[in-house]
């Protein structure tokens, strides 16, 4: 909200500085958003004599001019068409800045004529968008004199935020209050007189059938005259952006910054029938005063004379009963609306109004008479008339709250010892009134701006409490949440930063576990990939439905309703959904050869979420002069997979690999990773080519995608001693021809269980398929390590253990001794 | 020694100098000391001399042996050591050839203030809790005393879901962390130390808004906490994390449905050159207050016998202050050059002994 120094100096009696007082407003949380000191930025213009202007001798658009500045005669070369003889203008010197365009000026020549200073526009000074020419002042105006102090710009203009619970804050009158109950001067009284009405209302109210309006007051003024508003009142208005129009609007918007009171003000020869009412909307269509139509709905209030609906509530009023030059009897109204109400229309209907956004946060609701009384002294001062008695319906509701602080609570809940009359003096330059106190406690009426102490608005408990759980807690809070109001009140007159902070109490040595298992999972996942030479990344958990739909299923119930772009509305159903796009990205950007990881959550299900561990790789591998480059392929992705879940402590030698992964891979270079029959911990393989090409990914692509919710935690068992015998192991080679069908796993297997206690560990050394085997079998080298423990083994040992190996190989495959 | 001895040592000795292999010099350990070498046949004939000569002799003779052995192994020493170096110095290589790295990998500065958070935090007794994205209306906005009609919940700001059936709550993305206060406060006795770091969406995207992003929610609920422990368990948190022990730290009042008294936070920085903890400009940089009386009842926690505080701040806004990121938007591109650029070495973890 902007108001100006001198506007808010009309309430409020202080010698306080404007630095005194915008420090104090971010303190008492009407924080500062600006001050926009025009006497400071306008400060090097000046008021010039153009004393001589003359066509340029090199130039058809531009006039050199002769200016007196005051303290002397200077060259000028200006380019307004309206730049003449004997006019006064707005002159700046050099090394002036001009705000309206951003530079410093310095002496120039232009096209041969010397040009020290500048004929300044509105524009140009930042004052409005008027740039039909530079600036002529009356010939009155004092040459020498400073532009700003001679058009009375020199009032600085304060714009604050005010948190939507200070419906009180967005009026000048409000703002003074908190000032001066911070003890930066006085608040002026206001104490409109009544007036007393010469003859009865010729319009009236009427409510009916809608709650939105509680209370409302209305007075005709007849016989006034209507015109642009005097100076003083264009000139408010003007300097917080606000245009003037007639004195009749002019005023209810005056008093909706003065007071934080709107007004309506109905052309009363305009309205049919003497009656207006209050109703619900009955999908009518009116024209607001913006020029628009909009159509009432039941939810909405109307307000409508027997020709129809003429204003929407709070919100808007209509075109068609709206006061201009012409109007010589005005209906003031002055009305009391439900905040919900309102928000819910302007929202419904898109508009926000400086009337909506008061009416919503709520506001006075025992100042309309004072209002209405101090609106009508103003339209009979700059409108003249005559006014009638008020006409009146609804009625005042019952606002009277009181609400207790024990003053120890200051200190035990808001961290600040303050002396209980410092407390108690705080709360009644609020406006408070003591109601009774001890020497432990104050009770206090809120005074009827304050809507936000002591309000008691609904609970929303949870469903799952226990009702004398619940009955307890909405006891404590019914006790409690008038003190809080007003210990915040206490504290923020004081600033909050004279609440000394204390550091959090702990009463341990050695800090208890910070994160979960479950978190430790994504921690231990994160650093192994990354140590993997993986960069992680962090995608969007939402991706275009389209392009999900590549990877797995797209229910509707994981899609938004509201995306905020068409390629935002699917929840992922893969963590690798988005690492693809991401790699599709860097591809086109000239970053084909990647690895890349994401810890996240997916949406694999309607509604269920996983937190994933996600790679993917693709291109290949570095190019580098003592090896080959490598193509990215299912093995990799099976690595890193499988460093996920060796440092996640899963039993390696319990999974089995299937090759039944979901069909976003490659049909024949891809697995799904179980740990006993049901629970599968992860997926991995090369993309499919299809959808490679779909998202535009070239080049191999494999990636993995390990389900971090179904990994167990490892048991806490104390490992058994290790075996270390003193002799050394012996290794024995085998090649077995197989079918090429077989599972290479089958033959370690089986060739690991075929002397549990000698065999100390099987691998796969080499691989062959080739013209050196028959068509269809492929060859496997393995290794078998045979430990011994108590004694050297004999040949004829090692003979029988290797025959019990290549027996149980063949047995399990069909394998062959190659 | 005999004169023959002393003629077969120099001998020797200017025979080894010649030899400049192995081979050579093996040639002259056999001639001399071999089987039938000239001084074995000298040995050979000592037999031949008289009693008395022959000891003084045979002495001479080993004198000379010894003296000549140790020549042959010094010669060998060294000629072995030559060809050790003829032999190096053709394996050679080019030392200054790049060597075959491991890429580097890289942990994500979203990932790595959120374990900065968790330490420091965890430091005092505040462990981590979590919740899902989707959540529904009741938690992510009724609980926190944000009622049906509050703009915050207008589509403008918060992402729906289709309901699932049979159940009456709307689903939303969850548009603060905040629902999890209302998880741990449902799920756990008080007293209550938790921060909540996460993922959270708004319908918001220009070049400072990302209808995603991550922010971290804090709630300390006990007897006795106080408005004085917000501000220190904050303002020791701002300080550690980054790293200036004198940064300044303002509290401003002001409002948010589900705190009382609320305030915001600012931070001293330097407007011009965005350097941090001086230069007498304020920098928002989160929200905070003591938990709602109704939040704490809405949950069923008496506000009579608890209280605490909660705040939230933006992961992505004190990751750019703290390492001078300039944009919001690359944060989530995934573009590599970016990542390479702002990336953590998995191998420095976070670790309050080493500083974070």
């Amino acid at each position: 909200m902007k108001f100006s120094l001198s506007w808010l100096k009309t309430h409020l009696d202080t010698t306080a500085s404007l630095d005194e007082i915008t420090d104090t407003l971010t303190k008492v949380g009407l924080e500062l958003e600006g001050v926009e000191d025009r006497a400071a930025t306008l400060a090097p213009f000046v008021i010039a004599h153009v004393v001589e202007a003359v066509q340029h001798p090199n130039a058809d658009r531009l006039r050199a001019c002769k200016v007196d500045t005051g303290t002397g005669i200077v060259s000028v070369v200006c380019g307004a068409p309206n730049a003449r003889t004997g006019m006064k203008a707005v002159f700046a010197a050099p090394g002036a800045f001009i705000p309206g365009t951003g530079i410093t000026l310095k002496i120039g020549e232009i096209r041969g004529v010397q040009s020290a200073g500048m004929l300044l526009s509105a524009r140009e000074m930042g004052l409005g968008t008027d740039h039909d020419g530079i600036m002529d002042l009356p010939a009155d105006a004092p040459v020498g004199a400073g532009y700003a102090e001679w058009a009375g710009l020199g009032d600085p203009i304060i714009d604050i935020a005010v948190t939507p619970n200070r419906g009180d804050a967005l009026s000048v009158r409000g703002v003074a209050r908190d000032l001066a109950a911070a003890g930066l001067g006085t608040l002026r009284p206001f104490a409109p007189a009544k007036i007393a009405g010469s003859f009865p209302s010729p319009i009236s109210w009427k409510i009916d059938g809608t709650d939105a309006c509680r209370w409302v007051l209305g007075r005709t003024i007849a016989n006034v005259k209507n015109g642009p508003s005097p100076q003083w009142l264009q000139d408010r208005l003007v300097s917080i952006g606000l245009r003037p129009i007639n004195t009749l609007v002019d005023i209810t918007n005056f008093f909706t910054i003065d007071l934080g009171r709107p007004l309506h003000v109905f052309d009363a020869g305009k309205v049919t029938g003497g009656v207006l009412t209050f109703r619900p909307g009955a999908g009518e269509s009116f024209r607001a005063l913006n020029g628009k139509d909009y159509s009432v709905r039941p939810e909405d209030c109307a307000i409508a004379d027997f020709a129809g609906v003429q204003s929407l509530a709070g919100v808007i009023g209509g075109e068609a009963t709206g006061c201009d030059e012409n109007t010589s009897t005005v209906f003031v109204e002055c009305a009391l609306f439900d905040p919900v109400r309102v928000a819910l229309s302007g929202r419904h209907h898109g508009l926000t109004s400086d009337a909506r956004q008061r009416f919503e946060r709520g506001i006075d609701p025992a100042l309309l008479p004072d209002a209405i009384e101090a609106a009508t002294q103003m339209i009979l001062d700059l409108c003249g008339g005559e006014a009638s008695e008020l006409t009146a319906a609804g009625a005042e509701p019952a606002w009277q709250r009181n609400a207790t602080l024990r003053f120890a609570r200051v200190r035990d809940f808001g961290g600040l010892d303050v002396a209980p009359d410092d407390a108690v003096d705080s709360l009644v330059r609020l406006g408070f009134a003591v109601v009774s106190r001890d020497a432990a406690s104050v009770t206090v009426a809120v005074p009827p701006w304050r809507n936000d102490i002591a309000a008691d608005t609904a609970l929303e408990p949870s469903p799952d409490l226990a009702p004398e759980i619940a009955a307890k807690a909405a006891a404590g809070r019914a006790e409690i949440e008038p003190e809080c109001d007003l210990i915040e009140e206490v504290l923020r007159l004081r600033g909050l930063d004279a609440v000394p902070a204390v550091s959090l109490p702990v009463n341990f040595v050695v800090p208890p576990m910070t994160l979960t298992p479950r978190q430790t999972r994504r921690a231990i996942a994160r650093r192994t990939l990354a140590a993997r030479g993986m960069a992680e990344c962090v995608t969007f958990s939402f991706m275009a439905q389209d392009k999900a739909a590549l990877f797995a299923a797209t229910p509707e119930s994981a899609r938004l309703l509201n995306p905020i772009a068409s390629d935002l509305d699917q929840m992922r159903p893969t963590g690798i959904a988005t690492l693809a796009l991401a790699a599709a990205r860097n591809a086109a950007r000239g970053y084909p050869d990647l690895a890349l990881f994401e810890i996240g959550p997916a949406f694999p299900d309607e509604g269920a979420q996983i937190q994933v561990a996600a790679g993917l790789r693709c291109g290949r591998s570095p190019r580098h002069w003592s090896q080959a480059q490598a193509p990215a392929g299912a093995m990799d992705a099976k690595a890193d997979l499988w460093a996920v879940l060796a440092g996640l402590g899963v039993p390696m030698d319990a999974l089995t690999v299937t090759a039944d992964a979901p069909s976003f891979y490659h049909p024949g270079q891809s697995g799904t990773v179980r740990q006993g029959p049901k629970n599968i911990l992860a997926t991995f393989g090369t993309l499919h080519p299809r959808l490679a090409a779909a998202i535009d990914l070239a080049g191999p692509v494999a990636a993995f995608e390990i389900n971090l919710d179904a990994i167990q935690e490892p048991k806490k068992r104390k490992k058994a001693t290790p075996d270390l015998p003193s002799l050394q192991p012996l290794t024995r080679d085998f090649a077995f021809l197989v079918d090429a069908t077989i599972a290479a796993d089958a033959v370690l297997r089986a060739a690991r269980g075929a002397e549990r206690t000698l065999i100390a560990g099987v691998s796969l050394f080499d691989r062959y398929e080739g013209d050196k085997v028959p068509d269809g079998k492929v060859s496997l080298g393995i290794e078998v390590v045979l430990q011994p423990h108590d004694r050297t083994l004999t040949e004829a040992e090692i003979d029988a253990a290797s025959g019990k190996i290549v027996a149980a190989v063949a047995k399990a495959t069909g394998a062959v001794l190659r | 020694m005999s004169d023959d001895l002393l003629a077969l040592a120099a001998a020797t000795d200017t025979a080894l100098a010649t030899a400049t292999d192995l081979r050579a010099w093996d040639a002259i350990r056999v001639g001399v000391l071999g089987k039938s070498g000239s001084l074995t046949e000298k040995l050979k004939a000592l037999g031949a001399l008289p009693p008395d000569q022959r000891r003084e002799r045979g002495a001479a003779i080993n004198r000379a042996k010894d003296a000549i052995t140790a020549a042959i192994e010094t010669r060998k020493a060294a000629l072995e050591s030559a060809a050790l170096d003829a032999k190096l110095s053709g394996e050679r290589i080019d030392v200054t050839l790049p060597p075959l790295l491991a890429p580097p990998g890289l942990i994500h500065p979203i990932s790595r203030t959120m374990e900065e958070m968790a330490a420091i935090f965890g430091a005092m007794g505040i462990s981590i809790a979590e919740g899902p994205d989707i959540e529904d209306d009741w938690r992510n906005f009724g609980a926190l005393n944000i009622p049906a009609h509050h703009s915050a919940r207008e589509d403008m700001d918060t992402f729906y879901l289709p309901g699932l059936n049979g159940d009456a709550r709307r689903r939303v993305m969850r548009t603060h962390t905040s629902p999890v206060q209302v998880r741990t406060m449902l799920s756990q006795e008080p007293p209550i130390r938790v921060i909540v770091p996460g993922r959270t969406y708004r319908a918001d995207h220009d070049a400072t808004h990302s209808p995603m992003f991550h922010q971290v929610e804090g709630l300390v609920i006990d007897r006795g906490i106080t408005l004085g422990h917000l501000k220190g368990c904050l303002i020791d948190f701002l300080r550690e994390f980054f790293g200036i022990s004198s940064l300044p730290v303002r509290f401003r009042s002001s409002y948010f449905p589900f705190t009382e008294p609320s305030m915001e936070v600012d931070i001293g920085w330097n407007r011009r050159t965005g350097e941090l903890g001086g230069g007498g400009d304020w920098l928002e940089i989160l929200g905070s207050g003591m938990v709602h009386p109704k939040v704490l009842a809405n949950c069923g926690i008496d506000p009579r016998e608890w209280q605490g505080f909660a705040f939230g701040m933006g992961i992505e806004r004190v990751t750019m202050l703290k390492h001078g990121i300039p944009d919001l938007r690359p944060f989530y591109e995934s573009d590599i050059r970016w990542l390479r650029h702002y990336g953590f070495s998995a191998l420095a973890p976070v670790a309050l002994h080493e500083r974070v």
